[in-house]
């Protein structure tokens, strides 16, 4: 195999063979030829380069901002957009550059802590409810129309007042809202493959109810719960910087862009880049996740 | 009497809701024997079939398989002693899984040892070449799909194959070969076959008896002989006959 290594031609052709002699290579093989499909779509790469410049920033935060994002200056207050500050100073002094880079590091933390818990969690209880049916079908799913009659925003905002206000809160209070379109879609998705022949067909092979659902209608999940994340994302992401915005989420001196548009609020006219900057922040990462998502559904989701 | 037949069907009821779509069906089905159930659309073939997989759990009447009297829910062993292919091939076959994984999944559930052997062998028995081992589905052509569906009912070596309609999703140039893969692999391995199918044809190329089925209900139980012989004692199997022959140009 080291010789495929070596030259690009044969990793190609390694990775597209017909006759695969691993499951490694199979599975390699499936996810090179989506790599290839999503490659053709521009606007999806882009998303994707949106997105790894996003990690990419989180990563190596303090490396890229010059200056350290809660360090306040009283002399530096409100300074224009300059070579010194390329996005300005804020009311305190701080670079606002520093505090977007930052930012990005709330804005992940917000958002992965929020998927690893809502994915799962919707995936299991829609795929239970369209697979099994009957009375545990409709439990779950009055239970989700309950989370589902009040707007996100509304209901996030009830939890945070309720739990106290802070980023950990902030998570749990947007995975709580965040999780009934989840299972809607995974038990849309299950009702339409749960009488599948390839089910029966596990069914008759003595499968148990369990193995049938983790093993056979999850997998058929996934794509579209992927898709429906990278999405979401978005929207995790404007709640995340609502809440802040409202003073409920992040608390200062945390560098969160719904906080810092927020506290640049009070001087929107006369300095207009405190507000502006995490604005865009906000904007171009939302844009991004939505841009991946779309390119994500083609090649996941095509049917 | 129930012990020497492998499968024995007695007064067997089937409804949907308001819809009585089997009626007092009986029959028996001796070791190694291949029978036929003919009907047209909507006569409850499909239906018996599914019944005897246990995959319809809505019946009524007494149905014996290999001498045990089952229940609705089935048990393990059953399952290792009948399996059953589907009609259609594109649907049949898990979309995300390779032909390994298809296969590795029965011995996984019955924890049969030796998976790779096992895996190996039914390839080969059914004619994939191990090329195909890790294609998934899409790389697959119908006729092939219908081959990894019927060695994925027997890899683990039951003696009762239930065949719904194997081949008439396929093209007509890979059903002959599909028909002739299943009666070698019957020979071979002492099979005991129950084939669903609209077409006399292949009913008859595959089956010494055949039960022809019409609003639920057997209408006439014959052998393929008297088929051949266009012998038919009811007018119902007469008429099916005739018409499948095909028409004849009036005038």
């Amino acid at each position: 195999m080291s010789d495929h290594a070596t030259s690009p031609v044969s990793w190609h052709s390694w990775l597209t063979t017909t006759s695969p002699e691993s499951r490694r290579q199979a599975k390699l093989g499936q996810l090179y030829r989506q790599w290839l499909a999503f490659k053709k779509n521009p606007a999806a790469v882009v998303g994707l380069v949106i997105v790894l410049a996003l990690l990419l920033l989180a990563a190596f935060a303090p490396l890229i901002a010059q200056y350290d994002p809660l360090a306040q200056a009283l002399d530096q207050r409100l300074l224009a957009p300059s070579a010194k500050h390329w996005f300005g100073t804020d009311a305190l002094g701080r670079d606002i550059f520093s505090r977007i880079v930052y930012g990005t590091r709330v804005t992940l933390v917000i958002v992965m802590l929020v998927v690893i818990t809502v994915g799962p969690l919707g995936l299991l209880i829609g795929c239970a409810a369209g697979y099994f049916g009957g009375w545990i079908d409709t439990v779950l799913m009055r239970i989700t129309d309950v989370f589902l009659a009040f707007p996100r925003l509304v209901l996030a905002l009830a939890f945070v007042a309720a739990l106290g206000p802070g980023l950990e809160n902030a998570v749990i209070a947007i995975a709580f809202t965040a999780w009934p379109p989840y299972a809607r879609v995974a038990r849309a998705e299950t009702m339409i493959i749960r009488n599948a022949d390839y089910i029966s067909a596990m069914r008759l092979q003595g499968a148990s109810q369990m193995r049938i659902v983790l093993k056979h209608i999850v997998p058929m999940c996934v794509p579209s719960l992927i898709v429906r994340t990278t999405y979401d994302m978005a929207g995790i992401i404007i709640i995340a910087a609502g809440l802040g915005f409202l003073g409920l989420g992040a608390q200062p001196p945390i560098p969160e862009w719904g906080a810092m548009i927020s506290t640049g609020r009070e001087q929107i006219f006369d300095q207009w880049w405190v507000a502006t900057f995490p604005g865009i922040a906000i904007c171009v990462v939302a844009l991004g996740f939505n841009l991946l998502g779309d390119g994500l559904r083609d090649v996941l989701d095509a049917r | 009497m129930t012990t020497q037949h492998a499968i024995s069907v007695e007064k067997l009821n089937v409804s949907f809701g308001d819809s009585h779509v089997v009626k007092d069906l009986s029959f028996a089905v001796a070791p190694g024997e291949s029978y036929g159930i003919v009907g047209e659309s909507g006569s409850g073939k499909s239906t018996v079939l599914r019944v005897l997989a246990g995959l319809n759990r809505d019946w009524s009447g007494e149905v014996d398989i290999l001498g045990k009297r089952q229940p609705k829910l089935r048990d393990k062993a059953f399952y290792r002693a009948a399996q059953m292919v589907f009609q259609d091939p594109y649907g049949s076959l898990h979309p995300k899984k390779t032909v390994d994984d298809t296969l590795a999944e029965p011995l996984a559930i019955h924890g049969v040892r030796d998976a790779e052997a096992k895996i190996s062998r039914a390839m080969q028995d059914v004619g994939l070449p191990t090329s195909f081992r890790f294609r998934y589905p899409h790389q697959l052509s119908g006729g092939q799909r219908q081959r990894v569906a019927i060695a994925r009912a027997l890899v683990l070596e039951p003696t009762i194959l239930l065949l719904d309609e194997p081949t008439s999703a396929l093209d007509v140039s890979i059903q002959a070969e599909v028909l002739n893969l299943l009666q070698a692999l019957r020979h071979e391995r002492k099979l005991t076959y129950i084939l669903v199918s609209h077409d006399l044809a292949v009913v008859g190329h595959m089956c010494e008896r055949l039960l022809v089925m019409q609003f639920g209900r057997g209408v006439e139980e014959m052998t393929a002989a008297t088929l051949a012989a266009r012998a038919p004692q009811t007018a119902y199997a007469q008429q099916l006959l005739t018409a499948s022959e095909g028409f004849r140009r009036a005038g």
